[in-house]
Parts: structure tokens; C-alpha cells; sequence
């Protein structure tokens, strides 16, 4: 038993790793100055960078599964968790200057983040219900206190209890949902479930089974209808934070998605699929139209997040190999311009000003001509115009929709994204052809100015030659 | 020489990196500087055409100069480059306006002279791009790029109400695109290529036909502009900084009438045979009733943006009637005619409207001022501007012995073939044409002077001369000698007319 059950536990040595370093750092941070509090952002960027190795060391064509079943490791799982690293590396980098201004460079934002990686982690390599679950509320429990990280602000810990709340219902129905289907099924293994499946006699319970999961799904992406949490948390929670929750925990949704529809339900497509074509349009109807009437620009930004998570669903919900591809690669080209746009807030803001006003853009141009090139960049990426990466990412999931002969779907999805286009010029308006209202200097550090350079560069630079990362993609969702 | 050199992606990328580098690198305050450097990567950029021109083979109805590497391979697009004898006098003739536009914006642009500059040489390089794409993503990629830079001039360079004009252009044209796009991965699906000239010979049902025909309609008839979507075109205009009118006219309309004869026409044949009569009542209506909108306008941009439109419409019937054409006559000679006048007046026409809008400029930039009744009298003070201006008034109106008389003498004489009253209301053109722009010469440069400011305004300096006087020779050389432009696309058009008169079905 404990043969089988330890067999090729290498392919788990990230997780492991990830989880000593997390708690070591926790308890070095306790012995810890606030003078020496730099050691535990040192510590936790060392561990993403030596857990960034581990898994490019384990990174293989094959697929294998330990720990039971219930964790797999195949081509997919590992460049998520390439992903998820980066990801959060760059956002703990530009977080750090932003919290020790305003008092919360504390090492709570450091450890939650690792415990989150952690957990999704967990939800990327899941095979089972049950270690989908566990990474799923380990990431939401850390995101939670995060949310709250700034406990003297109100606004803050309400947008924490609202999420709290709200993700604990959600949490409940997903749960409920599983459980119905484990019932019909007998199996929290998705494997097993996905062969079970068309013996399944009572299609009641499958079908209210299904709902349940989509609902539990569709609230932690954050679509339509269940994106009430995603403006309120993303404009209440510290920049630094929303930072955070909006970048790497959404490929580990992502993953969930994947893992659940297409790893564990794909027998029953066409059920889902009708359901996944409503939420995507109303998420990108509702995300593109209500991001117009936004003066915040982070409110704005969540707002275009729901609409990207539509567009992100479209690829899934064609159901083919090239669909599953094309959303990995929209989830990861997103993650890029959204981890660009939210480190443009942080450069942009200073302690008492928090530069989420749109107005606060203004005449950008005219302060600093590099940034609002690479704000220019970011915007008309998002709003998917070529040669941007953003173009492709809508490209590749059209021409998915397209090629499972929904070409009405795509004609409503492009119908929204001409809206959608209109509040990411405005904000290029704002910058270049507002005159500035006022003339202080945008001054951030010099490793803040360089990785923010290159993470707008890429988003020109991939959309230039977007060929490798298309090719990944393809590559490891065919395995 | 030239032969072996990769001269299109040199012609499409020599002024983009040029601009990129100076946006990087140009030092603020050292304006001078600036704009030289712009204009040798124009003017490097307007030599390296030549010898597109000076090489080209007349003879062979095949691609020249292409240039086909793999650049994503998961979706099978290709970097495929390649002109044939319509996308070619296109592509010289926007490395020419752009050094033109370069020298126009001298010294009228003071502020952030590098930036002006740098999206004036980047839009060339993406505009030169689309003409020159023979892949259909790579064509959309150039085709929507090129809206990133005209939407920066217009809204930094332009004029009070300059926001609103440049988000209603970028949004309009966007809006037309997208059901491009939709199209292409359509024809995508069907053929599993993005090669343009596969679609050429895809076989398509008529519903189909049709349905992509109204996708590319909307795509393009906003870039021509046709009516009804024509109404950014004069805001656009109007707010637009001189440099960016000229283009607007010279290039950028033209792109939408290159679309209907690399994509509509040869990939849905059948369909275009069908709505012929939906095109040519549209152009129509351009021709005649747009002139008469540009009878009344006060604005001189205003008015020649109308005028553009108008002109435009020429083009649009010149291609539109060559099914009915070769119906009623059952060879190709006629309905040559057709396109081939609608290509000689789109050259035509970015000669002449460029012209038109410096001639604007000039008095703008003296007087600030784009009202026709706040002048009168020009000719007093401004003798050698006044003879430019009235000059380029006559080939706006068609006069023969100018550019401008040859595209719409052949298009008249063509859609005579197809029917008498097609000609003779796109000749009722002639005579609104001349009204307007008449009218329009008479209020401004001649009769008194009602405004104390005309008796300050200089007369040109060299510079302006200088641009004048190259485009003024251009349209009268086009004007009685248009041989050179026809001999390049005639062997071109004619293969073109043999596949779109084939039906598909």
C-alpha cells in the first residue's frame, strides 16, 4: 500500500518544496524586523524561482498519476505551474514597493501568496474532486485574508466579507455538485467518472449535478451572473492584491475548468456546452457594456476581466482540441496584459494617492512619454487589435468557435468586443489627447521600471511572433 | 540588382523601424533634427519603391516580388508578400505622399514633432503592407494596425473637436473590419488556409457567397467610404491635422477600393453578380447626391471630403459594372475599361484630394481659419498659391488635360456599355463637380477682400512650392500621358475580369 501510494512522488517535489519554504518563511518572518522584513520577500522570490526549476526539471511528455489517482502530472499541469510562478514572482515584485508605502509590508502578503500558489497548484495537478476541492478553498481561504490585508481601510474589509461570503456559497454549491455526482458515479476519481458516465441511468441528478458544478465554476472565474464579487473586491482590495487575484488564479481557474468539463465531463458535452454559451455571452455582454459607465479604472478593469473570462469560455465551450488550446493561450496572454495594466496602476500611484481614478491619467503623454506608450500597448491589446497579443488570443478562440459551426457565436462575441473597444480608447484619449492636470513626477524603482518595460514589450513582442507559444499550447493540451 | 533584394519587406519595414527608433531615441527640443531624419527614411523608403515600378513585368499576370516565409505555423499563416499590377501604382503612390506629407508638416507641427513624424512613417510601412499581403491574416494584421497611428494624429494633431471625430473613425472602421474577420476564418474553416489566392479558387455556395460578400461590403464600404457609412469621413477630415487629411484621401480610401478587388470580386464572384445592381445604386447616390451635400458645405475640408466621397463613387461603379457589361457585350474589353478607370482615378484621385487638402492647409496655417467666408480675395495677396490652387480646383473637377478627367472619362465611357442612365447620371457629376469646387474657388481666391486678416497672409514660401509644384506636374502628366499607369495593369485587370466571370457554383 504505501509502495503504490509513494511511487514516483518526485513528480510532487514543487508542491512539497513550495509548502516547507511557505512555512520556513513563516516562521523566519516572525524573528524578523521591520528593517530586515525584506528577507521574507527575498526568501519567497528564491522559492518561486527554485520551484520554477523543479518543475521545468520535471517537465515531461508523459502523463502519470500518484498519490492514488488523485494527482496528475502531464505537459498541461507543468507549464500552468510555470505559469502560476511567474505570474505571482512578478507580482510580488511590483507589489513590494507599493505595500511598504502604505504600512502593510508585512510577511502575510508574502506567506498567503505562497500558500495560494500552493493551492493552485494543488487545483492544476487535481484528478479527483476531493484534491480539487482542497486546492480550491486552500487559494480562496489565502485570497481572503488578503483581500482584508489592509485591515484599517473599510472599504477593504468589506470587499473582503463580501468575498468571503459570496465565495462560501459558491464553494457550497460546487461541493453540492460533486457530491450528486459522486453519488450516480460511485468515484470522486475523474477518470473513473468520465467512464461511468454514459451508464449513468439517472440523468436527473447528473444533469442538477452539472448545474451545480458550473455554478461553483462560473463564480470563482467571476461570469455572468455570478461576477457581483469581482468589482467590488477588485476596486476595494489594496492595488497590490487585486494585483494578485487578478493574474495567476486565473489560470488555475483555468485548470479547474479544464479539469472538470473536459477531464471529467467531456461525455456529456453537449450539455454543458448550451450552459457555457449563455454564461459567455452574458459575461461578455454585461463585462463590455458596464465597463463603459466606469470612473474607476480598477472597477473598470474588473469589469473587462468578466468580458475576458467570456471570451475565455468560448474556446472551451467549442469542445475540441484547438478550443481548449486557444483558451490556455487567451488565459495566458490575459494574465499578461492584466498583470501589465494593474502594474501600471501601482507605478502610477504613490502613498495617499492610489491612481484608480481615470481622470488621474490624464495627459500622460505629456509626464511620461514611455509609460503611456506601454499603456497604449496594454490597451489596444485588451481591446484585441492587431499587432498585439491580444488579437491573436481573440483570433485563435474564433476561429475555434468557428470550426465547431457556431459562426453566430463568434458574430455576437465580435459584436461585444467592438463595445468593449470603446472604454480601452478612452483611456488612450485620457493619456494622449487630455492635456495633464498636474505636472508631479512618476518616479518608481529601476527593477519596477525594467520587468514593467518588458512585461509591455512581450505583449508587442508575442503578438509579433506568437508562433511558439500558439505551438505550446496546442502541443500540451493534444497530450 | 534589385531583383534579388527582398524589396517589399524593405519598402514595409524601413519606415517602421525608422519610426520606432525615433520614438525611442529622439532627443525633445531637437525638433530640427527630427524632422530631417524623417524625411530621408521617407525618402529612402519613396526610393527603394522605385524600383517596383522600373522592374515590374508587364506581361505576366503572375505575383512579382513576392517573398513567402512560414510565420505561424499552427494556424498556417504565411509572411507572404507579392504585387501584381493593381496593388503596385497603389503602393508607389503611398511612399510618394508620404514625403510630401513629411515636407507639408515642416514647420506647421511644433509640438512632439517625433511622435508626429514617427506615426506618419509607421502608418506608411502598414499601409504599404496591406497592398502588398498575400495572406489573408497578414493582411488583417496590417489592415487594422494601421488604424493605431491615424488615430493618434487625428487626436493629438487635430482640431477642437478632435476626440470625437477620431473615436468615431476608429470605432466606424473597426466595427466594418471585425465582420472581416469573421469572414476570413469562415473561408478559413472551409479551405484550411489563409493564402489569399487559395480563396481565389475555393468554391463557394451562393448563401455562402453571399453572406461573406456583405461581410467584406461592410469591412470596406466604410474605408472607401460608400454611402450611407460614410459620415466619419467628413469629421474626420475636418479635425483632422493637414498631414492626416492627406493621407485619409490619398491612401487610406483607396484601401477599401483595393479590398473589393483583391477579396470581393475574385473570392465571390457569383455573389458581386447578384448585388451588382446594390453596388451601383449605392456609388450612385455617392456620385450625385453627396456632390450635391458638398454644394452646401461651408467648411473647404468639409467640402472636399464630400467631394471625396463622390469621387470615390466613381471607382466603386467603375468596378460594379463590368457583369452587366460583359453581359450585354460578351467581351472583356469593355468591362476592362471599367476597373481600369476606377484604378486610374483612385491614383488620380490621391494625387488631386492630397493637393486639395495641402492647398487647405496652406491658407489654415496663415489664417487659421477653414471657413469659406472668412476669405475672398486670396488671389491678391497669395498670386502663385492662387494659380496651385485653381489648378488642382480644375482636375477636382474633371477637367481634360488632368489626371482627374482620365478615370472618370473611362468610367463614364464604360458604364455606358452597361447602361445609358448609369453614365448619365455619373456625368451629372461633372457638372455638380465643377460647381462645388468652383463656387468654392470663386468665394475664397477670387472677388473682394471681405476679411482685413487676407491682407496679412504671405504667399507661399519654397517648401510649399516646392510640394505644390511636384504634385501639380504629377496630375498633369497622369492627365495627358496615363499610358504608363494603364500598360502596368491591363495584362492584371483582364486576368481578373476571366476569373470573376466564371461562376463558382
Amino acid at each position: 500500500m504505501t509502495a503504490t501510494l509513494l511511487t514516483n512522488l518526485h513528480l510532487a517535489i514543487p508542491e512539497i518544496f513550495i509548502l516547507c519554504m511557505a512555512s520556513i518563511i513563516l516562521v523566519v518572518d516572525l524573528f524578523l524586523t521591520d528593517k530586515n522584513r525584506h528577507i521574507t520577500y527575498l526568501l519567497s522570490q528564491l522559492t518561486l524561482v527554485v520551484a520554477f526549476f523543479l518543475t521545468l526539471n520535471l517537465f515531461s511528455a508523459d502523463t502519470f498519476y500518484i498519490f492514488s489517482q488523485m494527482f496528475i502530472a502531464d505537459p498541461m499541469s507543468s507549464v500552468l505551474k510555470l505559469g502560476v510562478y511567474i505570474a505571482t514572482f512578478v507580482t510580488f515584485l511590483y507589489s513590494k514597493d507599493y505595500l511598504k508605502e502604505r504600512d502593510i509590508f508585512s510577511g502575510e502578503y508574502f506567506v498567503l501568496g505562497l500558500f495560494a500558489v500552493l493551492g493552485m497548484m494543488v487545483m492544476i495537478s487535481a484528478n479527483s474532486f476531493l484534491t480539487l476541492y482542497l486546492g480550491l478553498e486552500l487559494l480562496s481561504l489565502c485570497l481572503y485574508a488578503m483581500v482584508a490585508l489592509q485591515r484599517d481601510s473599510s472599504v477593504a474589509s468589506e470587499s473582503a466579507m463580501k468575498y468571503f461570503v459570496l465565495g462560501a456559497i459558491a464553494s457550497g454549491m460546487l461541493l453540492y455538485g460533486m457530491s450528486m455526482l459522486y453519488g450516480v458515479t460511485g468515484s470522486l476519481d475523474l477518470q473513473i467518472i468520465s467512464q461511468q458516465l454514459s451508464s449513468v441511468t439517472d440523468k436527473t441528478i447528473l444533469a442538477f449535478g452539472l448545474v451545480f458544478i458550473i455554478v461553483g465554476v462560473a463564480f470563482k472565474l467571476g461570469a455572468v451572473p455570478f461576477h457581483m464579487w469581482v468589482p467590488d473586491v477588485y476596486q476595494g482590495a489594496p492595488t497590490a492584491v487585486t494585483l494578485f487575484i487578478a493574474t495567476a488564479p486565473k489560470i488555475a481557474a483555468f485548470a479547474m475548468l479544464m479539469r472538470l468539463l473536459v477531464g471529467g465531463l467531456l461525455e456529456i458535452h453537449a450539455q454543458w456546452q448550451g450552459i457555457l454559451i449563455i454564461l459567455a455571452i452574458s459575461s461578455m455582454a454585461i463585462g463590455n457594456i458596464v465597463a463603459i459607465a466606469q470612473t474607476n479604472i480598477k472597477r473598470m478593469l474588473a469589469y473587462s476581466t468578466i468580458s475576458h473570462i467570456g471570451f475565455l469560455m468560448l474556446g472551451v465551450l467549442s469542445g475540441t482540441a484547438e478550443g481548449f488550446a486557444a483558451s490556455m493561450f487567451y488565459t495566458i496572454t490575459y494574465v499578461l496584459m492584466s498583470m501589465a495594466s494593474f502594474g501600471m496602476i501601482i507605478i502610477m500611484s504613490r502613498k495617499g494617492f492610489e491612481a484608480d481614478q481615470l481622470d488621474d491619467y490624464k495627459g500622460l503623454n505629456q509626464r511620461s512619454p514611455w509609460l503611456a506608450v506601454m499603456m497604449l500597448f496594454i490597451m489596444f491589446s485588451m481591446a484585441g487589435v492587431p499587432p498585439f497579443v491580444g488579437f491573436w488570443a481573440k483570433l485563435s478562440v474564433l476561429k475555434a468557435v468557428v470550426s465547431a459551426d457556431l459562426l453566430w457565436l463568434a458574430v455576437v462575441a465580435i459584436i461585444f468586443s467592438i463595445i468593449g473597444a470603446f472604454y480601452y480608447l478612452r483611456i488612450i484619449k485620457l493619456m494622449y489627447f487630455d492635456k495633464a492636470e498636474e505636472s508631479t513626477p512618476i518616479e518608481c524603482a529601476t527593477d519596477l521600471r525594467w520587468v514593467f518595460t518588458l512585461n509591455a514589450s512581450l505583449i508587442l513582442l508575442i503578438g509579433l511572433m506568437p508562433e511558439s507559444l500558439l505551438a505550446l499550447c496546442k502541443q500540451v493540451v493534444m497530450s | 540588382m534589385f531583383l534579388d533584394w527582398p524589396l517589399l519587406s524593405l519598402v514595409i519595414w524601413t519606415p517602421i523601424i525608422g519610426g520606432l527608433l525615433m520614438l525611442a531615441f529622439a532627443k525633445k527640443g531637437n525638433a530640427a533634427n527630427t524632422r530631417i531624419i524623417a524625411l530621408l527614411i521617407s525618402i529612402i523608403t519613396f526610393l527603394l519603391s522605385i524600383p517596383l515600378y522600373t522592374d515590374f513585368n508587364i506581361s505576366t499576370v503572375g505575383m512579382q516580388f513576392t517573398q513567402n516565409l512560414p510565420w505561424i505555423e499552427t494556424f498556417k499563416i504565411n509572411y507572404h508578400l507579392g504585387i501584381d499590377g493593381i496593388s503596385m501604382p497603389l503602393i508607389v503612390l503611398t511612399t510618394f505622399m508620404t514625403v510630401i506629407v513629411v515636407i507639408a508638416g515642416w514647420e506647421v507641427i511644433k509640438e512632439k514633432v517625433e511622435q508626429y513624424m514617427a506615426a506618419f512613417l509607421i502608418m506608411e510601412g502598414l499601409m504599404v503592407g496591406v497592398f502588398a499581403s498575400l495572406d489573408a491574416a497578414l493582411f488583417y494584421v496590417f489592415w487594422e494596425a494601421m488604424l493605431i497611428p491615424m488615430f493618434i494624429v487625428i487626436g493629438v494633431w487635430g482640431g477642437e473637436n478632435r476626440v470625437y471625430a477620431t473615436i468615431k473613425f476608429f470605432l466606424y472602421t473597426f466595427f466594418g473590419s471585425v465582420f472581416m474577420l469573421i469572414a476570413l476564418l469562415y473561408l478559413y474553416s472551409q479551405s484550411n488556409s489563409f493564402e489569399i489566392l487559395d480563396y481565389h479558387h475555393l468554391k463557394l455556395g451562393l448563401t455562402p457567397q453571399i453572406l461573406i460578400f456583405i461581410a467584406f461590403l461592410l469591412a470596406f464600404a466604410v474605408k472607401v467610404p460608400m454611402w450611407p457609412v460614410h459620415t466619419w469621413l467628413p469629421d474626420a477630415h475636418v479635425e483632422a491635422p493637414t498631414g492626416g487629411s492627406v493621407i485619409l484621401a490619398a491612401i487610406m480610401l483607396k484601401l477599401g477600393a483595393y479590398g473589393f478587388l483583391r477579396f470581393s470580386l475574385p473570392i465571390t464572384p457569383d455573389a458581386s453578380n447578384e448585388l451588382d445592381w446594390l453596388m451601383i445604386t449605392l456609388s450612385l447616390i455617392a456620385i450625385v447626391y453627396i456632390g450635391f451635400v458638398a454644394l452646401v458645405q461651408q467648411d473647404m475640408k468639409k467640402l472636399i471630403a464630400y467631394s471625396s466621397i463622390s469621387h470615390m463613387g466613381f471607382v466603386t461603379l467603375g468596378f460594379f459594372v463590368s457583369y452587366q457589361i460583359f453581359e450585354n457585350s460578351g467581351n472583356l474589353k469593355g468591362a476592362a475599361l471599367g476597373i481600369e478607370g476606377g484604378i486610374v482615378q483612385m491614383i488620380s484621385h490621391g494625387f488631386i484630394s492630397g493637393a486639395m487638402f495641402l492647398c487647405v492647409g496652406v491658407m489654415y496655417d496663415r489664417l487659421h481659419s477653414r471657413q469659406i467666408r472668412d476669405y475672398g480675395g486670396v488671389v491678391n495677396h497669395m498670386p502663385k498659391f492662387a494659380a496651385f490652387m485653381v489648378f488642382f480646383a480644375m482636375a477636382n473637377a474633371g477637367l481634360p488635360g488632368t489626371s482627374g478627367f482620365v478615370g472618370e472619362f473611362m468610367v463614364i465611357l464604360s458604364s455606358f456599355k452597361a447602361n445609358f442612365w448609369y453614365a448619365f447620371l455619373a456625368a451629372t457629376t461633372l457638372i455638380i463637380g465643377a460647381a462645388y469646387t468652383l463656387w468654392m474657388i470663386k468665394r475664397v481666391i477670387f472677388g473682394k477682400v471681405v476679411n482685413e486678416a487676407v491682407t496679412t497672409m504671405q504667399d507661399i514660401n519654397t517648401r510649399e512650392f516646392f510640394f505644390l509644384a511636384v504634385l501639380a506636374f504629377t496630375v498633369l502628366l497622369f492627365g495627358v500621358w496615363p499610358a504608363p499607369l494603364v500598360e502596368v495593369m491591363d495584362v492584371t485587370v483582364v486576368n481578373l475580369l476571366h476569373h470573376i466571370m466564371q461562376s463558382k457554383l
